[in-house]
């Protein structure tokens, strides 16, 4: 999934490069806000969880299998500031230790997996709880909506960034049509998995969940005295 | 398998190659990619020297190609990219091999296959020559901020701890019969991925009641 070197011109790959340092210095101090002095350790720790995710392949059938990319599914656990750092550095290590992705594909890379991908999820999940009824149970299902969004977006914007630097004249009308459909269908392995994987964690771990938090204090403690007074 | 002790591209050596500081070796890697990038789809002899330069690097490094060579698979899904894009562009027909196949689009897609695999043959021999630690180290030479190189360090540092984390959870499975080749296999694999969550963020914050413990107050020094 990621863009190696060469797909795009030089002008394309250092512009999005200068995009994507400054939405990674951006969210540096957005994950301060979000963690104080727990981010080194914390977005360190995530950006691990990351990496290994990416790992666990998915059967999708006829032999062949597909992993989850991340965006929405950190967007929704660690909250977006966090969940950009965690995926930019997650890039940077693939790229540089793993030679996945290129080298000057790397600010690329960085703007569609990691800014688009988790500004959409945060921008769908906030919205519609903002006007859904505030219950533990729609965090999932919300994630899951954020993910199948995020993933056609950032290929459109991929696409986007072709017309302007591309290195080979496709038809734009065909490379939407191809990307849109082919990125669908990813969104909607990645939505059912991202539902999924946030379900289990707030069945077991609502707090952890970043999306969650907002949805949790909004709880009532109830309080139960025994209805005759305990002798001393 | 010990934490910190090379990674799984790393091929471990004395050589040049080895010695360099790392940072000169990032900086010479996105040099050199940037100038095959910039280089015209068509401009064949450029490639070559390309080639030769990094014949000549892998040569000096003593690493042995065919463990380069094996290592570039992750190319094969862009490659497939770039078989199907002579088919799909505009511009002037030719036939190849009895096949109508676009002029401008056969340029194209050699191109790209030819600077796609210059790039991952020069990420993975900076990969396979240097160790993470000193990747971390150049990246801060070359002025990362501070707090990027931090979370870089624990990520470098636990990559290996939450691997095996997963390796022993996939044991766990598979010693209970889980194959996972189907479908119907993914609530298991999803609540794997949220165990997976729950046990990485504890371990993030037992970390960080470590660090204070230690006097860390939160500063990227």
């Amino acid at each position: 999934m990621h863009v190696p070197d060469g797909f795009l011109d030089v002008p394309t790959s250092v512009t999005t490069g200068v995009v994507a340092a400054a939405a990674v210095g951006v969210a540096l101090r957005g994950a301060r806000r979000e963690l104080d002095d727990r981010t080194a350790p914390l977005a360190g720790l995530v950006a691990t969880f990351v990496f290994a995710a990416q790992m666990i392949n998915f059967p999708v059938g006829a032999g062949t299998s597909g992993h989850l990319m991340g965006g929405a599914l950190a967007a929704v656990l660690v909250g977006p500031w966090t969940g950009i750092l965690c995926l930019s550095v997650v890039l940077l290590v693939q790229a540089l230790l793993f030679a996945d992705g290129g080298i000057t594909a790397l600010g690329t890379n960085v703007v569609l997996i990691g800014v688009v991908g988790v500004v959409v999820a945060t921008l769908v999940v906030r919205g519609l709880q903002a006007v859904l009824p505030k219950r533990v149970g729609l965090v999932a299902p919300l994630a899951a909506l954020g993910a199948l969004i995020s993933v056609p977006v950032a290929s459109l914007v991929f696409v986007g960034l072709y017309a302007v630097g591309g290195a080979a004249p496709v038809p734009l009308d065909d490379l939407t049509t191809a990307m849109l459909g082919w990125h669908t269908l990813i969104g909607l392995g990645e939505a059912v998995v991202t539902g999924m994987v946030v379900g289990s964690i707030v069945g077991v771990r609502p707090d952890l969940v970043h999306a969650a938090r907002r949805v949790l204090g909004t709880r009532t403690v109830e309080l139960r005295t025994p209805a005759t007074e305990v002798p001393a | 398998m010990g934490a910190g002790h090379g990674h799984r591209l790393h091929f471990h050596g004395h050589s040049p190659v080895h010695r360099a500081r790392p940072h000169l070796k990032l900086l010479a890697l996105v040099g050199f990619v940037l100038v095959v990038v910039a280089t015209p789809a068509d401009g064949y002899p450029f490639f070559a020297g390309y080639l030769g330069i990094l014949a000549v690097v892998v040569a000096v490094s003593r690493v042995p190609p065919p463990y380069l060579l094996r290592r570039m698979v992750v190319e094969v899904p862009f490659l497939v990219f770039a078989a199907v894009l002579p088919f799909v562009a505009h511009g002037p027909r030719t036939e190849v091999l009895g096949l109508s196949v676009s002029e401008t689009g056969l340029v194209a897609a050699g191109g790209l296959a030819i600077k796609g695999t210059l790039g991952v043959l020069a990420s993975l021999t900076l990969a396979a020559t240097t160790e993470p630690h000193d990747v971390l180290r150049g990246l801060e030479r070359l002025r990362l901020p501070r707090m990027l190189v931090q979370i870089l360090g624990f990520m470098i540092r636990y990559l290996d701890v939450v691997g095996a984390e997963l390796g022993r959870m996939r044991v766990a499975l598979a010693s209970r019969g889980f194959d996972g080749r189907n479908p119907r296999h993914w609530p298991v694999l999803a609540r794997s991925v949220g165990a997976l969550f729950i046990r990485s963020y504890e371990r993030g914050e037992r970390v960080h009641l470590a660090m204070l413990s230690r006097g860390y107050d939160g500063s990227a020094r």
